[in-house]
């Protein structure tokens, strides 16, 4: 239960939201359309892309312990099978369907606790 | 009026199927939230306003502690900016494709959550789709179910049966496919970036643990980048690199 006011909830809401807001906006108040943004900053922008996509991968997957558990197997077997779902017929509902439910019936049928 | 109809109908339909399979996890993932609101006592009105108005999953979890814990308004203003710190990354990588954009800049850009980033960043748009209304739909078909979940979760309360358990790998799912697109569509080059960004956050993440890997593994891939640039600068053919080297 909350122990604070709902205005101190709403004010902690508040600096969330606005946290998350400077964040996302920055770059584009550094950077705006009317200037030209330093050459660095146009060869991140090239290069990011790729980058932030495993960035990605590694974050959603930053709860695996590999040492203790089901040893991240269920993941490693699940992305198995969608790379080669998705090597296979590039169907990207297909591949990321497939991935999902082969994972959920392996972490509650083969792997459950 | 007509005419534009079209274009939105058209923009609409494109970003459906690449936005479908993120919808259905965003719904239950949310709902999981609004549950979990609810057994904290929040009335749904609480997850309904924070998804809609945070719109970034791991920071919303994170604040339903802070509600339950001491007023301290800075500290949630830091945390917010170091868990977001991503979004900086994210920006640079959209400035040039939000450019043009108008009135729908601001809002694309408030709602760039990873699941919107990860499509509007690598989807090939076919040309007769206009480009600004899909990034629009992608974003506003993501934040709708994501919010129309949490706000579900919180009035069902605790009534769900459906065993919910390894749902939220179709995120997994998702970054992993879209990096095998990026894998195969691309030249060699730029599986180097690509490699990169596996292997930095994947090593911080071993050193520094789940809750602090974030910010070192950015940093460190910043870092990579710059020093890579001699060799990764003429990534894309279509711009001349001219004095290439100099101020960096």
């Amino acid at each position: 239960m909350m122990i604070m006011t709902t205005w101190q909830g709403i004010v902690t809401v508040l600096m969330a939201v606005l946290g998350t807001v400077i964040t996302r906006f920055l770059p584009f108040l550094l950077f705006p359309e009317s200037k030209q943004p330093p050459r660095v900053i146009e060869y991140l922008g090239k290069v990011l892309p790729y980058a932030m996509t495993g960035l990605l991968v590694v974050y959603s997957l930053k709860g695996v312990q590999p040492l203790s558990g089901s040893h991240g197997i269920p993941e490693a077997i699940a992305i198995a099978v969608i790379v080669l779902l998705h090597l296979w017929k590039r169907n990207m509902l297909l591949s990321i369907a497939g991935g999902t439910i082969v994972y959920m019936l392996l972490v509650q049928l083969v792997f459950a606790a | 009026m007509r005419q534009k109809k079209g274009v939105k109908t058209k923009a609409l339909r494109a970003a459906v199927p690449k936005v479908l399979p993120i919808c259905i996890s965003f719904f239950f993932l949310a709902m999981s939230y609004g549950l979990l609101m609810g057994t904290r006592g929040f009335s749904f009105l609480w997850p309904m306003c924070m998804s809609a108005f945070i719109f970034t999953g791991s920071m919303e979890f994170v604040t339903v502690n802070l509600l339950v814990s001491a007023f301290n308004p800075l500290a949630t203003l830091m945390l917010a900016m170091m868990i977001g710190t991503r979004h900086l990354f994210y920006g640079i990588s959209m400035l040039g494709r939000f450019k043009g954009m108008g009135l729908r800049k601001p809002y694309l850009i408030y709602a760039m959550c990873d699941e919107t980033f990860a499509v509007n960043n690598s989807a090939r748009i076919p040309g007769n789709v206009d480009r600004g209304w899909f990034y629009f739909f992608v974003s506003l078909l993501n934040q709708a179910s994501w919010v129309l979940g949490a706000t579900i979760g919180g009035i069902v309360g605790g009534r769900l049966t459906f065993n919910t358990s390894g749902l939220d790998f179709v995120m997994t799912a998702l970054f992993v496919v879209i990096f095998v697109d990026q894998w195969m569509s691309s030249k060699r080059k730029s599986h180097m970036a690509a490699l990169t960004g596996i292997v930095v956050p994947a090593i911080c993440l071993a050193l520094f643990g789940a809750d602090d890997f974030m910010i070192p593994s950015l940093a460190v891939m910043l870092v990579m980048f710059l020093m890579l640039r001699p060799y990764l600068d003429d990534l894309k053919t279509d711009m001349q690199s001219d004095g290439r080297e100099g101020r960096a």
